[in-house]
């Protein structure tokens, strides 16, 4: 059996003496979406701020792609698409996609960057600034930068929340055709329906504890409360 | 090599960044060419006073300048959480650190370079015959500065008051760096051989290689929490 | 059972101190050269043995925390960095009153003094950063790193001021200038008898520390909700 794409082996994360994770356990097998659910506070960045290997786990072990999160082979392999959109302001579109694919290795950065430019459907404004650029033109090219190398895990960070149709769109497709092609994705989210109807697993943390990790059961589609009401959540 | 690949890139991206806005640089600039004036302005040295205390005029310019160049180094990262992206690339810490520190070293010596031939006109120094010297005397100084400064400013880029933090830890910690810096340039402006001051340039070239390395050393153990 | 036991270690060293206080303003001559003034070195000299001590348990324990995320490690690098900067202090104060009277000025900007001043400067530095940072672990890691970079650039400023003309008095405790016997003996004496005071005041602090910790993970727990 090929390894997990993500396993996590009692995660600890403390800050200070708080225990902000505490005995996290879980495996996420290749081509699963896995919407990882909680409350403000729940620790859902935290967690996915470990797997992307921004801080070091307090205790316990995180494997993504059967090697550790700092390996540079790791990170090359791994897009990451958080709060902020992570592009520069002075830079233009091309700029910021070509830094980042130079970044990456990217064997053709070129080609890569003129294609997801079309994809995200900025080829028109590609030498235009960011900064001149509205909110969801900024949002398709942070997508953009986050698929640019074709990664085989992607860790977003409520990426539905506060894009535009557009965006929201272009987002979907996006995470569609990775998950066809085998990525893996996990995703924090509050209860928003983009999310859960891509969604194949679903996992649900409260003050830093793992309650749920299972399949997407349908009821959580119906009604997105449901599975913070099954755990005494709501 | 992909090392250096990385270095390059973020050292183009970082002076690109910079020299479409001019931000840090137009800053600097002013500042330093401000404080050579009042100081010109307010002592009116006479070329005896100026013999003495150029170097250190001189450095305590550059300190000043600096610090409003390094502080935007790793803040500049800041806003749209770039700076999770580049730790999240596969470019080693170190290198997007080395990338920004020669970055800095590049925008800080422009600044420089335009702060000599003010001084010299308004100081009445003439250091042109001593050019080659004092620029590598400049460059090892400087170099110094940045790269102690950028290790500072990714210290300081998460913490309150940062803009107070950078300068309070780097000039104390530069001292030894600003001190040999400051006796070579005095030493050059004097008229004197380089060769006469050995000592000093081997203990600058010293201070530069201890703290690079401490810094290419801990700047993952920084960034990464 | 702690309390009790930084109590007796404080009420020892003090009571040591006062020991020796009796010994050295009742019991020994008054200097031949000096006259009662010298008496101030059985503080001064303990005061930067002391002082190195502490530097280099703050920057053992910050190593400590760095390989081991352990925070008493970094409790135990702030209580002794405190410890080194009160004894800096000591000594910097100590010095100068000696100076006033010895020499007839406050202050001078000779090698040690100069050194010993950025000394403290540097280790000041270290404890106004950590006022800045207000997530623990973020604390820890980011001075830990500090401390390693002071500690690197004591021995450089020590070298590269030394390398100007020195006033201070050279070693009393060997060599030309050597203190009689009885008054040697005093000074060691009263060595141990300020590191158990600091001792008690460090014990102190590392359970304040503790206390401190447990508020702020309870804080945290509270808006976690």
């Amino acid at each position: 059996m090929a390894a997990a794409a993500v396993a996590v082996r009692d995660l600890w994360k403390f800050f200070g003496d708080y225990p902000a994770l505490r005995e996290i356990t879980f495996d996420v097998e290749p081509g699963t979406c896995l919407a990882l659910l909680g409350r403000n506070g729940a620790g859902k960045t935290t967690l996915l701020r470990l797997l992307a290997g921004f801080s070091h786990p307090g205790r316990g072990e995180v494997r993504i792609l059967g090697a550790g999160v700092r390996a540079p082979e790791t990170r090359a392999r791994l897009g990451v698409l958080g709060h902020g959109i992570s592009l520069y302001e002075e830079l233009s579109a091309s700029e910021n996609l070509h830094l980042f694919g130079s970044l990456f290795d990217l064997p053709d950065p070129a080609r890569a960057v003129d294609e997801w430019l079309e994809r995200v459907g900025l080829s028109r404004v590609r030498d235009g600034l960011v900064r001149e650029f509205s909110r969801g033109m900024r949002q398709r090219l942070a997508i953009a930068r986050a698929f640019l190398h074709g990664p085989s895990l992607v860790l977003l960070d409520e990426p539905f929340t506060s894009l535009d149709d557009r965006a929201i769109a272009v987002l979907q497709q996006v995470i569609r055709e990775g998950l066809a092609a085998g990525c893996t994705v996990i995703m924090s989210t509050h209860q928003i329906r983009e999310a859960m109807e891509l969604a194949t697993h679903a996992a649900l943390l409260a003050r830093g504890r793992l309650l749920y990790h299972g399949p997407r059961a349908p009821e959580m589609l119906a009604d997105p409360g449901w599975l913070y009401a099954q755990y005494g959540e709501a | 090599m992909t090392f250096w690949r990385h270095t390059w890139t973020v050292l183009t991206k970082d002076l690109r960044a910079e020299l479409r806005t001019k931000e840090a640089v137009n800053a600097s600039f002013s500042f330093a060419i401000t404080i050579l004036l009042l100081i010109s302005f307010a002592f009116d040295p006479t070329e005896e006073m100026t013999r003495e205390f150029s170097g250190g005029l001189l450095w305590i310019v550059f300190a000043f300048a600096a610090v409003l160049i390094l502080n935007r180094s790793y803040a500049r990262e800041l806003p749209n959480d770039c700076l999770d992206a580049l730790i999240a690339s596969p470019a080693p810490a170190s290198a997007i650190f080395l990338g920004k520190a020669l970055s800095n070293l590049f925008l800080l010596l422009a600044v420089e370079a335009v702060c000599f031939p003010v001084f010299g006109i308004f100081y009445n120094v003439r250091w042109i015959g001593q050019f080659w010297p004092l620029l590598l005397v400049v460059v090892l100084g400087t170099w110094g500065l940045t790269v102690v400064g950028t290790m500072f400013s990714a210290l300081t880029v998460n913490i309150r008051l940062r803009e107070v933090m950078l300068p309070l830890l780097l000039y104390t910690t530069m001292i030894p760096g600003l001190l040999a810096s400051m006796q070579l340039t005095v030493h050059l402006l004097a008229g004197e051989p380089l060769s006469t001051a050995f000592v000093w340039l081997r203990f600058l070239i010293g201070f530069d290689v201890i703290f690079t390395a401490l810094a290419l050393t801990f700047v993952d153990t920084v960034l990464v929490g | 059972m702690r309390k009790s036991i930084i109590i007796l270690i404080a009420l020892l060293g003090v009571g040591w101190v006062v020991w020796n206080l009796h010994t050295v303003l009742l019991q020994l001559p008054d200097d031949a050269d000096q006259g009662p003034v010298y008496r101030i070195m059985f503080f001064h000299i303990p005061a930067w043995f002391s002082a190195g001590i502490a530097v280099f348990i703050a920057l053992g324990s910050s190593i400590g925390y760095l390989i081991t995320k352990n925070l008493k490690y970094d409790a135990v690098a702030l209580a002794t960095t405190e410890a080194a900067v009160a004894f800096l202090t000591i000594g910097l104060v100590t010095g100068s009153i000696w100076g006033r009277i010895s020499w007839g000025i406050w202050w001078t900007w000779d090698a040690r003094l100069t050194s010993a001043l950025v000394c403290w400067l540097l280790y000041a530095g270290y404890l106004v950063l950590r006022t800045a940072i207000e997530e623990p672990s973020q604390r820890a890691r980011i001075s830990a790193v500090l401390q390693i970079f002071a500690f690197a650039d004591i021995p450089i400023v020590w070298y590269s001021i030394e390398w100007f003309r020195t006033q201070h008095p050279g070693p009393v405790l060997r060599g030309s200038g050597e203190m009689d016997g009885a008054m040697k003996a005093a000074v060691y004496a009263n060595w141990p008898a300020l590191m158990l005071v600091a001792a008690a005041f460090v014990l102190l602090r590392l359970r304040q520390e503790e206390v401190k910790r447990e508020i702020d993970s309870l804080r945290r727990i509270v808006h976690a909700g």
